[in-house]
């Protein structure tokens, strides 16, 4: 990989009454690369990145991002990553631009007003500017969150089921301005989608976490080569379906 | 520059002022309180042949100063609970925001709460009582500072609450401070409570603080006493409460609640 390592997990673990919700997670992640974390509902991806983003506290192991380590240097790390959620929305009365401009501030970013415009123009929803956020559609909705997710331009973006609930056609267009803005700002992503295409398309490596656990790992093309499966969607529902049959 | 700070209250303010349900709650519940006091106390002095001339004074200057004690609070804990209603508590988690960020910017949103619902209250007394708070304003000024910062104090214990015990404990974000009011002696002195009682009251800020404003609305000089036990009171609460916020959020950290709580 031709980037320097900007996130760095080292056996990450974390217990809920017990029971292990993320067991012996490690795992690297260079500049500049799209790292796609897979798996069933209740695999731990998601308390995963909760654990990288200091929401959540492991139970063992470590996190250091961009060498310094988390929780530690939660705030300095936080002002050089961001993140983007179908699970979490922005208030609903204000407007658009409002919004994102409460979010400049709280990211300190220099020349607000002019980052703000360039990323609406660049997510194709300038028009939405002074629009009420509480009025958006779902895929308009998810492109301001993904302004707001890109405006302290990130060194380290976290992105959890970003297009869930969008359209083929809006799901798309989200890839091709993600892929876009990494090629040219070298942001490092990490990715968590059930959508199989989604992570097909877009990521460069694959970890499948399976009941806490890293089940596979690799390009896409090499764990599904790996595998006895066609496809990594083929995969996936195989997993889904012994997770449910074993519940 | 920080500008953490001014971003989160710029959201607050932002929140207020494009909702007028809000803005009017900022102001309605306190004046209709007003009327009713401000009335009954109209009507005590009409029926006990001016025996206290100094009941409207008194009442209607308690119903103020418990407003103050009551917004600041809000300030702090319905901020937190607008950021659990908007979804937008993980945004703001996952932003550079430290809890001493936080909380400040809750405090001074507390501040600008008070700043509004008095200077509505004080212009409804003068209309309709007479009643001319500023004409004590530079005696009262540490009183009214010590009711907000004990304010910020009961803020922090109801955010702690509902960190630990969810949405469920919603509620307590408006019942915390009237766990306190009958031991506060907001509208009576402290006297009138039994003699078991009356330690408890003087353990809290408040009570000295609506003591003292009784001395400052009777013409007496500023009592020093009250207002030294309330500061002291004061200093002991807010760091005990910053305690209790900061374990919380550690403790939700590690249980995973913050996380449940913001996606809820």
């Amino acid at each position: 990989m031709a980037g320097d390592v900007i996130l760095e997990v080292s056996n990450l673990r974390k217990e809920f009454e017990g029971r292990a919700a993320v067991e012996d997670l490690s795992f690297r992640l260079h500049r500049g690369e799209i790292l796609g974390l897979l798996g069933v509902n209740g695999a731990g991806k998601t308390t995963a990145m909760n654990m990288i983003l200091g929401l959540i506290s492991p139970t063992s192991g470590s996190i250091r991002a961009f060498g310094m380590p988390m929780p530690g240097r939660r705030t300095a790390i936080l002002r050089r990553a961001n993140f983007c959620s179908a699970y979490a929305a922005l208030p609903s009365n204000l407007l658009v631009h409002q919004n994102l401009t409460v979010f400049g501030l709280i990211y300190g970013v220099k020349d607000r007003r002019r980052r703000i415009d360039s990323l609406l123009e660049l997510l194709e929803i300038g028009h939405l500017r002074d629009r009420v956020t509480g009025q958006l559609s779902s895929g308009e909705s998810t492109r301001v969150n993904l302004c707001k997710a890109l405006l302290n331009r990130p060194e380290l973006l976290m992105l959890d089921e970003p297009t869930a609930s969008l359209d083929p056609d809006i799901a798309d267009k989200v890839r091709t301005t993600l892929r876009q803005v990494q090629r040219e700002e070298g942001i490092g992503m990490l990715y968590t989608s059930h959508n199989m295409r989604d992570i097909e398309e877009i990521c460069d490596r694959v970890i499948f976490i399976h009941h806490g656990k890293v089940l596979a790992e690799g390009t896409p093309a090499d764990v599904v080569a790996r595998s006895k499966h066609e496809s990594l969607e083929e995969m996936f529902i195989e997993l889904a379906r012994a997770t449910r049959r074993s519940e | 520059m920080n500008t953490v700070i001014p971003g989160l209250v710029l959201r607050y303010v932002l929140l207020y002022t494009r909702n007028a349900v809000r803005l009017i709650e900022l102001i309605f519940w306190p004046a209709v309180d007003l009327m009713v006091w401000g009335f009954l106390t109209m009507y005590l002095q009409q029926n006990t042949s001016g025996q206290f001339p100094q009941f409207i004074t008194f009442l209607i200057g308690a119903m103020i100063f418990w407003d103050v004690l009551f917004r600041a609070q809000q300030g702090l804990a319905i901020s937190f609970l607008e950021d659990v209603w908007t979804r937008n508590l993980l945004n703001v988690f996952v932003a550079p925001v430290r809890p001493v960020d936080y909380i400040a910017a809750t405090a001074i949103v507390g501040l600008l709460r008070v700043a509004v619902t008095v200077l509505v209250l004080m212009l409804l007394a003068w209309g309709a009582y007479a009643f001319r708070l500023w004409d004590f304003q530079v005696l009262l000024i540490p009183f009214f500072a010590n009711l907000l910062v004990f304010g910020w104090s009961l803020g922090m214990v109801s955010v702690s609450l509902i960190l630990r015990w969810g949405q469920a404990a919603e509620s307590l974000a408006w019942a915390v401070p009237f766990l306190i009011q009958p031991v506060s002696a907001v509208f009576y002195p402290v006297s009138v409570l039994p003699p078991w009682l009356q330690p408890v009251a003087m353990a809290l800020p408040s009570t000295h603080v609506f003591e003292g404003m009784r001395a400052v609305l009777a013409g007496n000089p500023l009592p020093h006493g009250e207002l030294l036990a309330a500061c002291g009171l004061n200093v002991v609460y807010l760091a005990a409460a910053s305690v209790l916020f900061a374990i919380t959020l550690q403790s939700a950290r590690e249980r995973g609640l913050l996380v449940k709580i913001a996606t809820h």
